[in-house]
């Protein structure tokens, strides 16, 4: 056994580091601004039924973004939590899908402007229904 | 709204919708309870440059070389229709993390300030920063067990709040009531709205 000194935990680790290698270093991508959070990811019609697998220029981990996005539009967040990836390498990802036309984002709405009237009375009434 | 290849697509149906609700207050005040109450939760983790906000407030002594902090924090999904999604997100507790918030609160619908009424100065923060940025939000007074139960107007005094400002008694880890919270954060957020609406239309 390793004595408890010899380890690194947590951030000692580097875990902030390590899957950046997946991102080829970057840490950013152009259209990382338009990526919020909450933009929902969709695979266009290009990528669906494995048809990017071919496709060498891709990892496991962009082909595993187009097949759950594929499913359901899945937000940023929601592919950060479900791969278990930092936000920032997420983000370099669907950056790379959108340059190669795999997905496509919708953006949320914009800051500053509040959703339609319409909007906010479905989700009160979706809500109600939970 | 979308970009990307819009105008090959095969999808005829809009895209969907998705909306984000803030969840904030105090350290251990209930945050992942109501969060988890309503939704399926998930922890979620990003890295944060300390360059910017977070150095001042970072303590970096002995890991000088360390230039990104780890910050974990909590988000619920919730499905109200198919093509109409609420995320909820709960705000990182600690106060050094602040500076995450800015991206969060962007484009946020409106926030829930929970509250704890024996530490009730945990959530001043939380209240300063929606009031400055007009985000609209609501204080949720957590009652946990053997709490007193504040009238909520006593609250509403003691953090000084506008009188617009919704004040509710809640318990985090009911799905009903966490149903309750959320619901009054969105009709205050459709009446801030409209208010703000209405001198540009006159």
């Amino acid at each position: 056994m390793t004595s408890e000194k010899d380890r690194w935990y947590d951030d000692a680790a580097g875990p902030v580091v390590r899957p950046y290698a997946m991102t080829r270093g970057r840490t950013s991508h152009a259209a990382e601004g338009r990526l919020d959070l909450i933009a929902l990811v969709m695979t266009e019609p290009e990528g669906e039924d494995g048809a990017a697998e071919g496709d060498h220029t891709l990892s496991p981990e962009h082909l595993d973004i187009v097949d759950r996005c594929q499913l359901m539009a899945t937000s940023v967040a929601e592919l950060a939590a479900d791969l278990d990836l930092p936000v920032g390498v997420v983000r370099v990802l669907v950056g790379d899908l959108l340059d190669a036309e795999l997905v496509h984002v919708s953006m949320p709405v914009p800051p500053a402007e509040l959703p339609d009237e319409s909007i906010l009375r479905e989700v009160i009434n979706g809500l109600r229904a939970l | 709204m979308g970009f990307g290849r819009s105008d090959r697509r095969r999808r005829s149906a809009p895209d969907p919708v998705a909306l984000k609700l803030l969840v904030a207050g105090g350290f251990g005040v209930g945050k992942t309870t109501l969060v988890g109450a309503v939704s399926e939760i998930r922890p979620l983790r990003t890295e944060e440059p300390l360059s910017e906000a977070g150095r001042p407030v970072d303590d970096i002594h002995g890991v000088e070389a360390k230039s990104t902090t780890t910050v974990a924090m909590d988000f619920g999904r919730i499905t109200l229709r198919e093509d109409l999604v609420l995320y909820l997100f709960g705000t990182p507790g600690q106060d050094r993390f602040w500076f995450l918030w800015d991206e969060l609160a962007q484009g946020a619908l409106g926030a829930v300030v929970l509250a704890d009424t024996r530490r009730l100065e945990d959530c001043f923060a939380a209240v300063d920063y929606f009031e400055r940025r007009g985000i609209p939000f609501t204080v949720a007074v957590n009652v946990f067990d053997g709490a007193t139960q504040h009238a909520t107007e006593t609250v509403r005094d003691a953090l000084d709040l506008d009188p617009h400002v919704p004040v509710v008694m809640c318990d985090a880890r009911d799905r009903a009531s966490a149903k309750e919270v959320l619901i009054t954060v969105v009709e205050h957020a459709a009446k801030v709205a409209a208010d703000r609406r209405e001198p540009a239309a006159t």
